[in-house]
């Protein structure tokens, strides 16, 4: 029995649900050059939810739209029924999303343990006043903020380079690290922009038990991109396939894998 | 061997996230701590007033600039503009309400240096690095520039030049070098305190977090405006208390033009030398760049004494600071303040090597 099958099986502890986020005829364009054409696709809640495509098919654009770091020229995004217009990227950090970056977006000169804590910065409401002068909410702030951030660190196993500067770490565990950062933040949606790109074999498993451990603890729903097909068939529940900024294909993997126009988007026409 | 933290153990994460964790270090900075409050008493009023005063009221100020460059990674060349603010918003204060308290006008001034410094912040939500270098020049050569040219500031004296009033707080008067001092000291070493809280907590993270990478502060729910301005806003009201005190304090009478733009460039060296990010450093550099110079002359008066011109002396002392600047920045990058922690790291495991 594979991992698919155990996750379509119902001992999840959160079951797939209703739709979450819903995006409705996307276009995205940069001058003259259509990144993203009517794209139309939708989120289930606790669903793990893949983006697939080619190289420059428009799929951490996608990420970028349901973030508000572009803003779309057409299409509506509507998070729980509430439609999201000209949404900026704090914005969608207080909604709920949390994403980690294709290349790594760590604060280089922090620790580890500071990375994670400033995951933390929409749960702390303390002004520099009352924290230059350490008053009680402050130091309270800071301790419940240190006892969820150690949660986070034990659930990754970073515990032994918890003080050690990001800049010195290996890359998977770079990766690892911002994925803890995007955790910290408790998000409702957690959207992953490859979060397997240059890792080998067992960092890949590493990382996708903690994508999958992320999505049955906490039952966030994930939204990632990746190239590696066997992960992506392994550990999604539906996966949406994009090739030149047009969707081509959206379902179960199974589905997918066997549709014709995906299969000659990825072995390209015989002409 | 004394520097160990065998032993002490921390069970709390408010144990572990305390100022100085270990037992030495607490010690170390209650020691220095006597110790300054007690250097009048050895020290004469030269050394009180033309090395150590300036010295606390420059390691004030490139406190200032570190947290604005080294913390939030805003490239400022307008601290002496913030200085002046402050200088003169102290002697307008104290000249215009009677009876107000030397430390609630020193406070006062630095607030009116936070509210210049938020207003010539603005640039930095759109231009950054040397181009915001470039844009906060206009802060320092408009502010003085302003100072000169309104009478009103300076309360229309002919000489185009401000004369302090005396320090008076709790109806006595702070005249002497010694008591100078002591005010100067516990405004720096409150400020200093407080600056080092603000770094450890959430509130630095936000600065380091736009500092090491913008994009991804964003989409954390960092407000650029915010954070970037709240820099500018902490770091100009440092700047603002140490011209207060660099006026008061240390050089009584003052004209505009004494906060021009080698002060400015002064103070970034001090940064640079001392460590950016770094509290220590600001302390480490403001002592390196002003006192070097002094320890360099006093050196070459024991050596040559009148054997050399002085002209050459002179020249030579400026050539081997100069050399001593640059050696540093070859060797230790990163500042007095990393040199400072590496010998402590050895001193941990000292004598052996690992």
């Amino acid at each position: 029995m594979n991992i698919s099958a155990i996750l379509q099986s119902s001992q999840r502890a959160f079951p797939v649900g209703a739709p979450i986020l819903e995006l409705d005829s996307i276009s995205l364009r940069f001058g003259g050059v259509k990144a993203l054409t009517n794209i139309s696709f939708n989120v289930l809640e606790h669903e793990v939810r893949a983006i697939i495509g080619p190289n420059g098919a428009g799929k951490s654009s996608m990420l970028n739209v349901i973030n508000g770091v572009y803003v779309p020229q057409e299409g509506s995004i509507t998070l729980r029924g509430e439609r999201l217009a000209g949404m900026k990227p704090t914005d969608a950090a207080k909604l709920g999303i949390a994403r980690t970056f294709q290349n790594i977006a760590l604060f280089k000169g922090m620790s580890v343990l500071d990375n994670i804590m400033a995951g933390r910065n929409l749960r702390m409401h303390a002004s520099f006043l009352e924290v230059a002068l350490q008053l009680p909410r402050a130091r309270r702030e800071e301790a419940e903020s240190r006892e969820a951030v150690e949660e986070i660190i034990e659930f990754l196993e970073i515990e032994h380079i918890r003080k050690t500067p990001v800049s010195r770490l290996p890359y998977g565990l770079q990766k690892r690290v911002e994925l803890g950062r995007a955790l910290a933040a408790e998000p409702k949606i957690l959207l992953l922009d490859e979060p397997m790109a240059g890792m080998n074999i067992e960092e890949k498993q590493d990382m996708c038990r903690f994508i999958l451990d992320v999505n049955d603890h906490y039952g966030t729903t994930i939204v990632l991109i990746e190239h590696d097909m066997g992960v992506v068939m392994d550990i999604s529940d539906r996966v949406v396939v994009l090739d030149y900024g047009k969707k081509i294909g959206d379902g179960t993997p199974e589905e997918v894998r066997s549709d014709q126009n995906v299969i000659d988007a990825y072995l390209g026409v015989p002409h | 061997m004394f520097y160990r933290e065998a032993g002490q153990f921390r069970t709390s994460y408010a144990q572990d996230s305390q100022i100085f964790p270990l037992r030495q270090d607490r010690v170390g900075i209650i020691i220095m701590l006597i110790a300054a409050v007690m250097l009048p008493f050895v020290a004469n009023s030269y050394w009180l007033s033309a090395i150590l005063i300036p010295w606390l009221v420059l390691s004030l100020v490139a406190l200032g600039q570190n947290i604005l460059m080294g913390y939030a990674g805003q490239l400022s060349l307008g601290s002496a503009g913030f200085m002046a603010v402050g200088a003169f918003a102290c002697y307008n204060l104290i000249l215009r309400i009677d009876g107000i308290p030397f430390v609630v006008a020193v406070a006062l001034s630095g607030v009116c240096a936070a509210l210049v410094g938020i207003v010539f912040g603005l640039p930095s939500l759109r231009i950054r690095g040397l181009y915001l270098a470039v844009a906060t020049l206009a802060s320092q050569f408009f502010i003085v520039w302003a100072l000169d040219k309104f009478g009103w500031f300076k309360n229309y004296d002919p000489a185009g030049v401000i004369t302090a009033q005396p320090i008076v707080m709790f109806g006595h008067n702070f005249a002497t070098p010694r008591e100078k001092y002591w005010v100067v000291l516990a405004i720096v070493a409150v400020l200093a305190l407080l600056a080092k809280n603000m770094a450890r907590g959430s509130i630095g993270r936000g600065w380091m977090a736009v500092r090491d990478m913008d994009v991804a502060a964003e989409v954390m729910g960092f407000s650029l405006l915010r954070t970037k301005l709240q820099a500018f806003a902490i770091s100009s009201f440092y700047c603002g208390v140490g011209g207060a005190l660099f006026a008061f304090a240390y050089l009584q009478t003052v004209e505009p033009s004494a906060f021009g733009i080698d002060l400015s460039f002064r103070i970034l060296f001090m940064v640079i030398i001392g460590g950016l990010g770094t509290i220590m450093g600001s302390f480490l550099g403001a002592g390196f760049i002003l006192l070097m110079p002094i320890f360099l002359n006093i050196f070459f008066h024991t050596v040559f004494g009148k054997s050399v011109d002085a002209t050459i002396t002179s020249a030579l002392e400026q050539v081997i600071f100069g050399v001593m600047i640059i050696m540093f920045l070859i060797f230790e990058p990163l500042g007095l303040a990393r040199l400072w922690q590496l010998t402590k790291e050895r001193l941990r495991l000292w004598p052996f090597k690992h």
